[in-house]
């Protein structure tokens, strides 16, 4: 007799998914599998659009994220006209592309996965949340909901609007900075800044406490692919491509993202709707797609990084890959690393604020079509995000091809379930808290499952446990 | 010296003005700063009466009649803002909305669309029929002007600013009913018509953003109505024809 453990939905992540664990007649973990499960087919209606509405459309994909579809969409359409943008246009959509990083960590680490870390992965799960967060640690709480609305300020300054933002557009930016904008986002900096340091204070506190996690929330090895400029510096909106192993070792460099095919292949799936992306060159014909697992995001671009480039973020960069010895494996120091970024983005973009070229009006290029194919990429919060377009001779869209991030992740976040159901899972009565645990490994990675199925909804997720006849013995739905 | 023009005394709900013989409704409301919400209607180019928007009440049969098309007659009692208008007026606007695809958060005039205005006024907040979801192909061949026939209401302002005003008649209605579609030339790519001029004020005068300038992201697109009607209504008085006039007015 097999057990399935299905929970379903996954709660506190941006999507809807469940998770079934499969057990054998021993009750031990047999099989995992994380099933995202809901649809959406961008890539059909947005053809027949013209690519200069791309950007707008396709940042419905998310709302958590939409900075990142904005700019890899814009980007796709520099490279359809073939302009190099005006300087100060990248500037802001870098500083565009912060405040969307800092929104979206902000939101993953104090909204969704601190009340974990403060409360316990065991606490009742009724106040296992944000709101039993701002009772248990109020100060805490109102710091991670400002620095979150501080990023959101950052993105309605510079594109017009805190979600689905007109102002990123194929070119540049529609409209320039003024004084008083830049002077506000200056002053709010502050603030952002000390909340970061607190944040990675905090957490490296709390991180001698979570031995069992770090070990067993995804610790394998894997490949890492991220944006790398020339300098090997942390990048988050341009460059080349850039993978290295488990050991960090460099194993493709300087591919431009036009080539993203040659490193990434995709496999669909029967149970989910989001497909397997993998590291193609590790999987040959007969090999299994798992064999080019490879993970995106804040995880790979802090691991990859030869320096963070600011000071504060240096000194934690350092601190962290000294605990994870190198490269760090473990998907729980994704929460790790997104602090990291935090910290170096308020300390960058005070840099790139106080330039007075941040002012200067010439922030869009102007062109036709002149590339029937282009491809465009960014790091979004959750990783590398590629959008690739075919146009008519009049910009039409023919065919797209958009690779989310969370996509990315699906077989480390599979791996990862798999290891957690194994390293805490005995039996088929399953308590509350270690199903939470199987769901904390999914939230460690920030899925965002919305944009990788490219669907609506909330964030719900759903574990069933079944037998081995397929019946359902246990399930656990929360949402 | 001019003739004095015969007036005529109307009322617009219920309140007395006194307006021209020979002008129209919506001529009269315009002047009088009565709104009456139009979309086919244009000041300087003729009447089309094909959008209904602008239908009014008239009190001695209570029978619904466009504003642009019914001329003004001696006591004419007219009725602009009633329940039943309400009601007619929203449910054409969404009749409008559900025969195309009208995605304001993705349309290149969101925030500065005659079409959206129109929404705002009446209240819609939903539609209650079904969307018709029409694939129609985007021209995009013109190297200045883009235009999207699924958010076009066919209100042929396009059709006749060119024939009236430009005098080149690129644009025309093909098919009928449901299926009518705007063309231009003769049902060829917009940038293989050898008539057009590449004025734009086709695409000044469109309501909503089925023409717009090409390269234009979304919310970026400012239709200039205005600059036409000046044109239209100086070529109509012959404003520009008369040099004594022309003298008299500087």
């Amino acid at each position: 007799m097999h057990d399935l453990v299905v929970i379903d939905p996954v709660t506190r992540i941006e999507g809807h998914a469940k998770i079934t664990i499969r057990l054998d007649d021993d009750g031990k973990v047999e099989d995992t599998r994380f099933h995202v499960t809901e649809f959406r087919g961008f890539e059909e209606f947005c053809k027949g659009r013209p690519v200069w509405e791309m950007p707008s459309l396709t940042a419905r994909t998310c709302g958590i994220c939409p900075v990142s579809h904005l700019l890899a969409s814009a980007k796709t359409g520099d490279a359809v006209m073939g302009v190099q943008i005006p300087a100060n246009g990248e500037r802001l959509r870098r500083i565009a592309n912060m405040g969307q990083i800092i929104q979206s960590h902000a939101l993953s680490f104090f909204h969704l996965s601190s009340p974990d870390f403060l409360l316990g992965f065991d606490s009742d799960p009724a106040t296992r949340n944000v709101f039993g967060l701002m009772e248990a640690e109020p100060e805490l709480a109102r710091r991670g909901i400002r620095l979150r609305g501080f990023g959101q300020s950052v993105i309605e300054a510079i594109a017009g609007r805190k979600v689905h933002s007109p102002g990123i557009v194929p070119g540049g930016i529609a409209h320039p900075m003024s004084e008083e904008t830049r002077a506000e986002l200056l002053d709010g900096l502050t603030e952002a800044n000390e909340t970061a340091t607190m944040a990675v204070e905090l957490f490296t506190k709390m991180l001698d406490g979570f031995e069992r996690e770090v070990r067993a929330f995804g610790a394998f090895p894997s490949f890492f692919l991220a944006l790398s400029n020339g300098e090997g510096t942390w990048e988050h909106y341009d460059g080349h491509l850039k993978v290295i192993d488990a050991e960090g070792a460099i194993v493709a460099d300087d591919v431009p993202v036009s080539d993203y095919r040659t490193l990434v292949g995709e496999a669909s799936n029967v149970d989910s709707y989001l497909k397997s992306p993998y590291f193609k060159p590790a999987v040959g014909d007969d090999t299994d797609v798992r064999e080019g697992m490879y993970r995106v995001g804040p995880l790979a671009r802090v691991n990859m990084a030869a320096s963070m480039g600011s000071p504060a973020a240096d000194e934690a960069q350092a601190d962290f890959l000294e605990r994870a010895e190198g490269v760090a494996t473990s998907s729980f120091f994704y929460h790790y690393a997104r602090l990291i970024e935090i910290l170096a983005c308020t300390e960058q973009m005070r840099t790139l604020l106080e330039d007075d070229h941040v002012l200067d009006t010439m922030v869009r290029a102007s062109g036709g079509v002149n590339h029937r194919r282009a491809v465009g990429a960014s790091e979004a919060p959750r990783g590398t995000l590629f959008h690739e377009y075919h146009v008519d001779p009049n910009g039409i869209l023919e065919n797209v091809n958009m690779i989310i991030a969370t996509g990315q992740n699906n077989l480390a976040m599979n791996a990862t379930v798999h290891q957690i159901a194994q390293e805490w899972i005995d039996g088929p009565e399953i308590p509350e808290g270690i199903l939470n645990r199987v769901e904390a490994g999914i939230r460690a990675f920030d899925p965002c499952l919305s944009c990788s199925t490219h669907a609506l909804g909330q964030m719900p997720l759903v574990v069933t446990l079944v037998d081995g006849s397929g019946e359902t013995v246990c399930e656990r739905i929360r949402g | 010296m001019r003739e004095r023009r015969a007036t005529v005394d109307v009322s617009f709900d219920g309140v007395e003005y006194e307006a021209y013989a020979d002008e129209s409704v919506m001529d009269a409301s315009r002047r009088l700063g009565i709104g009456i919400p139009s979309l086919c209607y244009l000041e300087g180019l003729s009447v089309w009466g094909g959008c209904r928007m602008c239908v009014v009440q008239i009190a001695e049969d209570h029978r619904l009649r466009p504003a642009c098309a019914t001329p003004v007659a001696p006591d004419m009692e007219i009725h602009t803002d009633t329940p039943q208008l309400r009601a007619h007026r929203k449910a054409i606007t969404e009749l409008l909305f559900a025969e195309g695809n009208h995605v304001c958060a993705v349309c290149v005039v969101n925030g500065n669309c005659e079409l959206q205005d129109v929404a705002v006024d009446t209240g819609m907040d939903h539609v209650r029929f079904d969307y018709q979801s029409p694939q129609r192909e985007i021209d995009a061949s013109h190297p200045k002007y883009i235009f999207d026939p699924n958010r076009c209401i066919v209100c042929t302002r396009c059709v006749r600013v060119c024939h009236e005003i430009e005098g080149a008649h690129v644009w025309d209605v093909a098919y009928r009913g449901s299926e009518a579609v705007l063309v231009t030339g003769m049902n060829q790519p917009w940038g293989t018509v050898d008539s057009c001029t590449w004025c734009g004020k086709c695409v000044a005068v469109c309501p909503t953003g089925a023409l717009a300038y090409q390269g234009r992201a979304v919310g970026e697109m400012q239709h200039q109505t205005d600059i036409v009607i000046r044109l239209a209504m100086a070529r109509n008085k012959g404003e520009w024809i008369d040099p004594a006039e022309l003298e008299e007015m500087r």
